[in-house]
This record gives structure tokens, C-alpha cells and sequence, in this order.
């Protein structure tokens, strides 16, 4: 097996210098890859689609103005040729590539950018992702469905196009590399309507030429690409509808080049135990964790002792063999491969006695008793029962509800429902690779409202104003310090422990003999399962 | 008779209409809240009221269950919130492939269950039949997911005879056919097996046999004939049977039907999908039963209809 592991600040740096080494430039063109999925692909418009089947799909059939180098979380761009930043760090100037074409053949404007980021504003389009763009002048008015498009995008020429923040907001880059900013053609649109998402016109590597309900879906090599040689394969065939166990099953057959749903948790050992398998199998971080959210507004978690004594009582090492060691331990909110993540930290260790005596001195002696909220597809109930002992021995009693995905979300989005939630299945998994993005929505006082997804009714008002200074240090020269202030409010957050971090999931890409490439496309931290664009058929040698 | 098939018509209708609106209120009391759903983990609170108001989702319940019906009564399904596809063609491009699968395990189970009970019939209180017997028991009572698996495994990744799942050819058929249709051989195995124990205890059989006809001959003219008959008239009862069990025998063999739509619509609350779904398979079940009543009486005259 093959260890891939890149470690905040350094790994940043380091994948930074390595950048080139992901591109093969000699690997031969040609071939064709197998991905197998269970569930249908909802949908391929760049506006609706977000869960972890269609993203990378989509990231393969559009492009924004900025993406990512392969394999890395290092922005690039993308269609833009060139971004210049003004002074006040409000003012992006984007100009395009000459000669980008979308796959319909029509080349790619400037005011094809400012429908683009309209439609996915326009409350019409009911986007998951419009709030995403909030800091572009006029959004407010706009998303309400006044007025006349977001008066903060001016098209200057044919080529370029200048965006107005209405605040200085450094994630902005990584904003315009998310899918939603995905550039589309404005006519294809039209003459689609709801149906685009299933007729695409992109502008990416790849174009979409079958769809076949349930059965599956094809994409072939875009001629007009606006990177010279690529993508490597002429066709990547997704195959839908295949359980987990059914597609590991044509793998070892050597019918499927990459299971697309991962290796199912039953064949796990199974396949780490066989050498020849578990040399074909990638390991990588993943900006992911999973915590345990202690409901910072219901007694007695209210009680900051309360929930350090939390903190100390969870056996997390056991809860990491539970799922055949497929996660390392956590003690903060940031995944270890995500900017920001503070190395030297070492978090509440398992200490149940200190635990107990804690317990005690804040008055709760005998225990008490509580919930625990879990999504009911394993192995999670099986963690929470994990967690259930753990807290039973300091004296907690915690009944397990083990409900439907949406269920335990709703009871979440409760200010007075759910004391504790174990949020494997739900878990927080990063849009983009800035530690912004790990407080807005789950810690800060903006997800902390009914419907939101601060489950730990968490409001820190002075930590809440120290992230908007962070995110308003604009410029590469103001990086470093900006990364340092987040990484101080996340140990912060920990002294306030509304969160009991568990562990970081890792990622087991398992693939054929018959594709290759640099083993960071297998494990890529923004196209997953595999980046669809830079991987190369053996067979094409 | 025709009195009769009216009342019944009316009597279908009314079920259908009951079963709209128990699934419409089961999926209204649902605590997932589809337009957070659609808006995702980003969205502010006033992006989720914007969509819950374009859906019409805060609409009073009997004004949303009203628009629904008079939309479906005009064939209007709705669009699904996830794919945003028309519900009705999400359905229409996967319904062949369920009913072809249907098919194909009605003619497995007929073969199969007939066969076996015919034998076991024959052979009463033998060893073949107890044998035969086990072997009902066991497909009545064993899961079809397992079953299932069990044969991909066998015959698909160890003997290579079938492919490993999918859809397209005649080969693709085979295996979710025999899962689809096993427990149903089962029990048409047991049907058949005491239809035909009755039949052969009957005067008129033993009145061939005093006239000294052949016993080949009295079996395949006389006792099987109208041994069948009942069972024959049972097929359109299946129906409910199977919609149940495509769920889980579609979702093992990816094969693309309206059971793995069902099953992913739930998972995502989808609910114009999981309505329409659930409409099509009531009204397939209800047209079972219907046809169930009307198809016994025309090939087996015994039976009479009130």
C-alpha cells in the first residue's frame, strides 16, 4: 500500500514545490477507465450538484476561472489567464485564455462569466451553493430576487471581467475554483432549462456523450481542451448501480478500473490482507472530521467542565479500530492536511479517572443521564455504542436514537433536541482547502440557528469577529499570519470543547492494474474519488 | 357482471385515492425538511425559506395535498428535487426494465414451482418429495438479498457464465430473474403440490382409471389441467410480491428499474419521486388484484364472481 500524507502548513509547502511532478507530460494518451457507483448520478449541472459522486464529475466536464494542480490543494488557474488583486484586496480583475471553447465549439467570453455566476445566485435556480458567493457586491440584493444581477460584476471586454467584494475576503480564490462558479454557455442553458443537469455544455476535459438512466453514464475526450494534451483517456465510463461488494467483485475481474463508492468496510481486511490488492491500494488524507457535538445551550452541557470531562472519557483509539483503522485519531476541529492544523496541540487525552473527578467537582457526582443522536448506517450506530461505554464509565448514561440521515440533521438544527450527536455519515467534509471553512457554518454564531448545522449551538462572539479579521487579510504576503489566526481560534474553540473531535477519516483508493499515474491523482483532495483528468491508461503504452 | 366490474373500478379508484393520501401525509410528517435538503449545508436560513415558498412547502397541508392531486389527476407528477428531472420520465425510462424483470421471474417461478410441486405431487411422501419440500422451505424463507449474492458469486465471478450485474443483454436477465422468482417457486411449488393431491383424489380421476386409461395420460389431460387452473388465477396477486422484492434484487444486480429510483429517492427524501413511485407500483398492485378477480373466473368456471 502506498501512503500518501501531507501535513499542514509543510505538506502545503512542500506539495507547492512538487506541483509539476504531478503532471506527467510523456504519460501516453489513449485508453479508457471504468469508475463503478451505486446510485445513480443526480444530477451534472454545475449549479445543483453537490455530493461526492457528481462533484469530481462535474469538476471534469466544466472549468471556473480558477482550479487546482493536480493532486494538490494549491490554487491555479484555470480559464483565467491572469487575476490581478487591488491594493484594498476588493477589486479581482480577471482576464481570460485566449482561445477557450465550450464544448458546444462557441468560444468562452467574459460576459459569459457574469451569467454564469447570476444564474447560480439567482434564487430561481435554488443552488446549494449561492451562499458561497455572499461576498460579491450586490449578492444580498440579488439572492433576494431584486434587481437586475449582481451589480458587483462588470464586464470590461470580451475578455476581461471585474468582480467587486463588498468586504475583503481572502477565501475568494478558492470561492471561484468551487463548481458553482463553474463557467456555463448561456444558450445551452436555455435551451435545456431544469434539463441541463442531465444535458451538459461544459467547457472541461471531458464531454458528456451517454446517459443512460441507472446503467451509466459516458464521458469522452473534449478536442478543443484548452490544456494541450489532456486528459490522458479517450473515455471514462461510469458504470451505476453496482453494490459496493458486486463492484469489487468486477474489479478483481478486471471489468472496473476504480470502485467509486471505495472498498465496502466487510472486504476491507480482506483486501489489505491480500499483498497483491492491497499494492493497488492508495492511501491519503482527507479534509474531513468527525466529532461528537455536545449541545453548548442544554444542561448540563452547558457547563464547560461538563463537556472537557466529555472530552477526556472518549476512547478514541478504540473507536478508530472499530472501523479497521481507517481514520487516525483527532483532537481538534482541522484535519491534519488542512492549513491551519496546529501539530504541537495535544487536545483532552483519554483519562476517564480525571475525567470523573471532573464530573464531580461540577456537581455531577452521580452521573446524569442523556442522548446520543446517531445516523443509523454502520458502522456509526456501532461507534456510538463505543462512545455510549466511554461515558458510561464516568457515570454518564446515554440512550442511543439512531435515526435516518435527515432525521438526525433536523433534531440538530433544534436549539433544545439533541444533546450529543455523533456526526459519522454527515461529517463535515471541507468545499475548499482554507481553514475558513471549518468554522462559519458548524461553529460560529451564523450556524448556530434553527436549520443550521452548528449543532453544538456554539456562539463565541469574540471568536466570530476575530474570523472576520482573519478572513479580511487579503494578499499572499499576509498568508502566514492569516493561516496562525485561524489556528488560534481553533485551540480556542477546544477550550470551550463544544466539539469532542474524533478522529480524521483516511482515504483508500483501490484500482486496477491498468491505469496508472503520480499516486496523489488517486487520493486528489478536491476530485474524489480520482482525478478523472491526469489519470492514463497502461494499455495505451 | 358488469354491475360488478363497476363496483370494483369504483372500489380501486377509492384505494388509489386513500393510498395518495396516506403517503402524503406519512411524507408531510416526515421531520426531514426537503428544502434544507435542497439548499444544502451553506445555505442561510432565508435561502431555505426562499425555496421552501417556491415549492410551496409552507403552504397549510390540505392546499398542498389538493395541488397534487388535481396535478396528478391531470398526469403531472411533478419534477423531482434533486435531479430536477419530470418525475414521469424518471419512471417511464426505468418502468421496461422492471417489467421485464417481472416477467422473466413469473416464467422462472411458473417453471420451476410447477415442476417441483408436479413431482413432489406425483412422488407424495417419498423421499424425492420431502426433498423437494426442504428445498421450498428453504426459498420461501431465505433472503433475497443473499440469494442473490450467492449466485453472482457462483455463476458470475467463479463459473464466468453471466455477467457480474448489469443490464442489456439476455444473459443480464438470468440470475436477478431466478433470485426475483425464487421465493415465488416456493410457495407455486406448495400451491401446486396439494392442487394437484386434491385433484388426484377426485371421483372423475378415479373413473379414468376404471375406464383404464394410460396413467401418463390421466395425469397430463385430466390432473394437471385442473390442478393449475387455481394457481394461474393467483400470478396477478404476485404482482405485489414482486414490487416489493425488485427494491432489493435491482439493487444487488444494478439493474436500472424503478426499485433502485425507489430506493435512492428515500435515501435523498425526494418526495415527488417517492410519491410517483409509490403510485405506479399501488396502482400495479391494485390492477393485479383486478385482473386477479376477473382473469379466475374466465379460465377456471368454478370460481364465481358476486
Amino acid at each position: 500500500m502506498k501512503k500518501l500524507l501531507l501535513t499542514g502548513v509543510a505538506g502545503l509547502a512542500l506539495t507547492a514545490h512538487m506541483a509539476s511532478a504531478q503532471v506527467n507530460e510523456d504519460a501516453p494518451m489513449g485508453g479508457t477507465m471504468v469508475v463503478t457507483y451505486k446510485d445513480d448520478v443526480a444530477t451534472l449541472d454545475p449549479a445543483i450538484g453537490y455530493d461526492w459522486q457528481n462533484w469530481s464529475m462535474i469538476k471534469s466536464l466544466f472549468d471556473g476561472l480558477m482550479g487546482y494542480e493536480p493532486g494538490t490543494t494549491t490554487l491555479r488557474n484555470e480559464l483565467a489567464s491572469d487575476v490581478a488583486i487591488s491594493e484594498d484586496g476588493t477589486v479581482y480583475t480577471f482576464t481570460l485564455k485566449d482561445n477557450i471553447k465550450f464544448h458546444n465549439g462557441r468560444e468562452i467570453t467574459a460576459s459569459d462569466v457574469k451569467y454564469s455566476l447570476e444564474r447560480v445566485t439567482n434564487p430561481e435556480t435554488r443552488s446549494p451553493g449561492a451562499g458561497f458567493f455572499g461576498m460579491i457586491d450586490g449578492f444580498d440584493i440579488w439572492n433576494a430576487g431584486e434587481g437586475e444581477g449582481l451589480s458587483g460584476i462588470k464586464v470590461i471586454d470580451d475578455k476581461i471581467v471585474e468582480i467587486t467584494l463588498s468586504r475583503p475576503d481572502a477565501t475568494f480564490g478558492h470561492v471561484m475554483a468551487l463548481n458553482f462558479a463553474s463557467i456555463v454557455p448561456q444558450e445551452a442553458v436555455e435551451a435545456s432549462g431544469e434539463d441541463f443537469g442531465r444535458e451538459p455544455v461544459g467547457s472541461g476535459a471531458f464531454k458528456l456523450t451517454e446517459w443512460s438512466p441507472g446503467q451509466r453514464v459516458v464521458f469522452e475526450r473534449f478536442e478543443e481542451y484548452h490544456r494541450e494534451n489532456l486528459p490522458k483517456l479517450d473515455q471514462v465510463t461510469f458504470e451505476i448501480g453496482l453494490e459496493p461488494t458486486v463492484a469489487l467483485l468486477r474489479l478483481q475481474q478486471g471489468q472496473a478500473d476504480v470502485p467509486g463508492d471505495g472498498i465496502p468496510p466487510a472486504q476491507f481486511l480482506q483486501v489489505m490482507n491480500d499483498p497483491a490488492q492491497a499494492d493497488n491500494v492508495i492511501e491519503g488524507g482527507q479534509l474531513h472530521t468527525g466529532y461528537i457535538t455536545l449541545n453548548t445551550q442544554m444542561a448540563p452541557f452547558d457547563n464547560v467542565a461538563v463537556r472537557k470531562a466529555v472530552n477526556m472519557a472518549i476512547n478514541k483509539e478504540r473507536i478508530v479500530r472499530i472501523i479497521n483503522g481507517r481514520a487516525v485519531p483527532a483532537n481538534q476541529p482541522l484535519p491534519p492536511s488542512m492549513p491551519g492544523y496546529a501539530d504541537d496541540y495535544e487536545g483532552y487525552a483519554f483519562d476517564p479517572e480525571a475525567a470523573r473527578e471532573m464530573l464531580a467537582e461540577a456537581g455531577f457526582a452521580d452521573g446524569f443521564t442523556t442522548e446520543l443522536y446517531v445516523m443509523n448506517v454502520d458502522p456509526n450506530p456501532r461507534i456510538a455504542q463505543a462512545i455510549q461505554q466511554d461515558l458510561s464509565e464516568i457515570g454518564i448514561n446515554a440512550e442511543i436514537r439512531s435515526l435516518a440521515q435527515a432525521n438526525v440533521i433536523a433534531a440538530g438544527g433544534e436549539a433544545d433536541q439533541a444533546p450529543m450527536i455523533w456526526s459519522g455519515g454527515m461529517a463535515w467534509i471541507a468545499d475548499f482547502p482554507d481553514p475558513s471553512n471549518f468554522y462559519g457554518p458548524i461553529l460560529g454564531c451564523a450556524g448556530a440557528v434553527q436549520g443550521g448545522w452548528n449543532w453544538s449551538w456554539y456562539c463565541n462572539e469574540e471568536l466570530d469577529a476575530r474570523a472576520a479579521e482573519a478572513d479580511a487579510m487579503t494578499g499572499a504576503e499576509n498568508e502566514d499570519a492569516r493561516i496562525e489566526a485561524w489556528k488560534s481560534i481553533y485551540l480556542d474553540v477546544m477550550e470551550d470543547a463544544p466539539w469532542v473531535p474524533v478522529f480524521n477519516e483516511q482515504r483508500f483508493t483501490l484500482t486496477s492494474d491498468s491505469i496508472a499515474g503520480d499516486d496523489s491523482l488517486f487520493v486528489d483532495p478536491v476530485h474524489i474519488p480520482v482525478n478523472y483528468d491526469y489519470i492514463y491508461s497502461k494499455d495505451a503504452e | 357482471m358488469q354491475a360488478y366490474l363497476v363496483r370494483r373500478l369504483f372500489e380501486s379508484a377509492l384505494i388509489l385515492l386513500g393510498i395518495t393520501l396516506v403517503t402524503f401525509i406519512l411524507l408531510y410528517l416526515v421531520p426531514a425538511d426537503p428544502a434544507r435538503q435542497i439548499a444544502g449545508r451553506s445555505a442561510t436560513a432565508e435561502t431555505v425559506q426562499n425555496i421552501r415558498d417556491q415549492l410551496g412547502l409552507n403552504d397549510p397541508f390540505f392546499i398542498q395535498y389538493w395541488r397534487y392531486l388535481t396535478a396528478l389527476l391531470q398526469g403531472d407528477m411533478g419534477r423531482s428535487y434533486l435531479q430536477r428531472a419530470e418525475v414521469s420520465e424518471l419512471i417511464a425510462s426505468r418502468l421496461p426494465a422492471s417489467l421485464l424483470l417481472m416477467l422473466a421471474a413469473i416464467v422462472t417461478e411458473l417453471i420451476f414451482g410447477l415442476t417441483i410441486g408436479i413431482v413432489a405431487a406425483l412422488r407424495r411422501n417419498r423421499p424425492a418429495d420431502h426433498g423437494l419440500m426442504i428445498f421450498s422451505f428453504v426459498s420461501i424463507s431465505a433472503p433475497q438479498f443473499v440469494i442473490g449474492i450467492l449466485l453472482l458469486y457462483v455463476f458470475a465471478v467463479k463459473l464466468g457464465w453471466f455477467p457480474i450485474g448489469g443490464y442489456g443483454t439476455f444473459s443480464h436477465v438470468v440470475l436477478p430473474a431466478i433470485t426475483l422468482g425464487f421465493l415465488g417457486a416456493g410457495w407455486y411449488s406448495r400451491m401446486m403440490r396439494s392442487s394437484m393431491i386434491d385433484v388426484l383424489g377426485q371421483d372423475f380421476v378415479r373413473t379414468a382409471q376404471a375406464k383404464g386409461l394410460a396413467k401418463g395420460r390421466i395425469i397430463l389431460r385430466h390432473v394437471i389441467p385442473n390442478a393449475i387452473l387455481p394457481i394461474i388465477a393467483m400470478i396477478g396477486i404476485d404482482i405485489g410480491l414482486f414490487m416489493s422484492g425488485i427494491v432489493v434484487v435491482e439493487s444487488v444486480f444494478g439493474w436500472p428499474g424503478i426499485g433502485q429510483l425507489a430506493w435512492q429517492a428515500i435515501q435523498r427524501v425526494d418526495i415527488p419521486v417517492i410519491m410517483g413511485v409509490t403510485m405506479v407500483s399501488a396502482t400495479a398492485i391494485v390492477l393485479g388484484n383486478l385482473l386477479a378477480d376477473f382473469v379466475a373466473p374466465m379460465i377456471d368456471p368454478r370460481i364465481k364472481t358476486k
